[in-house]
């Protein structure tokens, strides 16, 4: 068996008692306390989590910006230096070989963040692109009050590098909970000193259990799970990160599926009845679930999961077979949960 | 919801964690503190059907935490005479009192010399310390 690789803050996360388990090859924790309390903290106040596993790529001159315009699906036109963008890694069919998230640094650098399972093969489809995720300690603080807390504020999709808490970071408005809050890279090295004085500040240390609930209730899709290299962009909802005006691979294929329709595309939905939809799950009508959990602000079961495409609309009635019991569920307008501004 | 690890020494266990309170013929199930704070938080308990029948180390019912699915697993064959509906209401009350307000169902037993299969305490904490 492979060796778990752990994160510069695996003493912390062990000293606070936390659940660890094995995820993309790297030793992390599921949960401190409870996955639901927890995912309240982010909904209502603010959370950190320990996201070193992701992995980062670098280009930086030499037509970097070319480069990356010809292989990911987003329009990278559309940012300017100290801006970040959400968009793909397809193949020759289109499907979706990883999401990521740009930051660009200036005319011609962009630091690229993926998802820990796919940094190879990301590595691999950009080539010209370094790989640097061991130089990098990745923190996500997010909740209504993560900013405040931190005595700093970042624009959504915008990044600087700037001092947090004593310590050099780039601090970015993304993250992958749908609350405001921010992620911050920094030197492995100091990524203990910086966790610290989070956690000094009232956050809540929260673990990718609570992460995975934050995320399905705001649809975020994930990879692997509801995108993989065999589902397109346009039938996962993610045509709007794809300029298909542009070249970049697989775009004919996706040119034509838009203009045809795709036959199945990816919905949220929310349980009438108590059970809770898991990944791998039958939808009777046709189709099958691809993230499932109990949503800890809904109280009810919550999915996404591909149907055809006449099925997609808000209201629609589902029924998902939970080990051989028939539930019904209707489909939702995404994001299942949004929290009242101000609320 | 954190409950101090405890065993009661009145109760029959089996392997796959579950306990059972024996009262004439009839006896109460349900899951150890092992196995509550194994799976984590419980948020849904699929209960069997009042009237129906359990068989011996066969599942009869499941519950669920955020991330995972768990088999309910009969420590002993009978008919179900009674399903507790404040944890189908509340399932954290397994949580919160595994031995108590968060038992599962009531049996009439079909097999009573079935107990004697059942380990005491001394030998499921000896179970409990070699896993």
């Amino acid at each position: 068996m492979q060796t778990l690789r752990r994160t510069p803050l695996y003493e912390r996360h062990a000293a606070l008692g936390a659940r660890l388990v094995p995820f993309a090859g790297w030793e992390m924790p599921v949960q401190y306390s409870s996955i639901t309390e927890e995912h309240r903290a982010v909904r209502t106040t603010a959370g950190v989590f320990d996201v070193s596993h992701m992995g980062q790529l670098e280009l930086a001159g030499g037509g970097a910006h070319e480069y990356l315009q010809a292989r990911l699906t987003n329009d990278l036109d559309r940012i300017g230096a100290g801006q970040a963008q959400y968009t793909l890694l397809t193949n020759e069919q289109g499907g979706i070989v990883d999401d990521l998230i740009a930051y660009r640094r200036g005319d011609d650098g962009y630091l690229l963040i993926v998802n820990a399972s796919n940094v190879e093969t990301d590595h691999a489809a950009l080539s010209e692109t370094r790989d640097v995720s061991a130089e990098w300690a990745l923190l996500a603080v997010q909740g209504p009050e993560a900013l405040s807390r931190l005595g700093t504020d970042v624009d959504p999709f915008t990044f600087r590098e700037d001092d947090v808490l004593g310590v050099r970071c780039l601090v970015a408005g993304t993250g992958y909970t749908g609350e405001r809050g921010c992620e911050l890279g920094c030197d492995p090295d100091d990524a203990p000193t910086l966790w610290d004085a989070i956690v000094e500040r009232g956050v809540t240390p929260c673990g990718l259990g609570a992460r995975d609930t934050l995320r399905l209730e705001a649809c975020y899709p994930l990879h692997g799970n509801d995108i993989t290299p065999e589902r397109t962009p346009i039938e996962a909802g993610l045509g709007w990160a794809c300029a298909l005006d542009k070249d970049f691979t697989g775009v004919d294929v996706l040119r034509r599926q838009k203009e045809a329709g795709p036959a199945e595309k990816l919905v949220a939905f929310v349980m009438d009845e108590t059970g809770i939809p898991r990944q791998g799950m039958a939808i009777d009508e046709g189709g099958e679930v691809t993230s499932g959990s109990l949503s800890p602000m809904l109280n009810k079961g919550i999915g996404l999961g591909y149907v055809r495409a006449e099925l997609a609309q808000p209201e629609t009635k589902l029924t998902i077979d939970v080990r051989g019991r028939p539930k019904t569920a209707h489909v939702v307008k995404k994001p299942i949960y949004k929290r009242e501004e101000g609320g | 919801m954190a409950v101090d690890e405890s065993y009661p020494g009145d109760l029959k266990y089996h392997r796959e964690h579950d306990w059972a309170r024996l009262e004439g013929d009839t006896a109460t199930l349900g899951i150890t503190w092992y196995a509550q704070d194994a799976l984590g938080e419980i948020v849904h308990y699929e209960p069997p059907a009042a009237g129906s029948s359990l068989a011996r180390d066969e599942s009869y019912g499941e519950v669920e935490s955020v991330k995972a699915v768990s088999d309910l697993i009969a420590p002993l064959s009978g008919e179900v005479v009674e399903v507790n509906q404040k944890v189908v209401e509340a399932p954290e009350t397994i949580n919160a009192d595994p031995y108590g307000e968060g038992w599962l169902v009531k049996v009439r037993l079909s097999d009573p010399g079935e107990v004697d299969d059942l380990l005491d305490v001394q030998a499921y904490k000896q179970l409990l310390e070699e896993q």
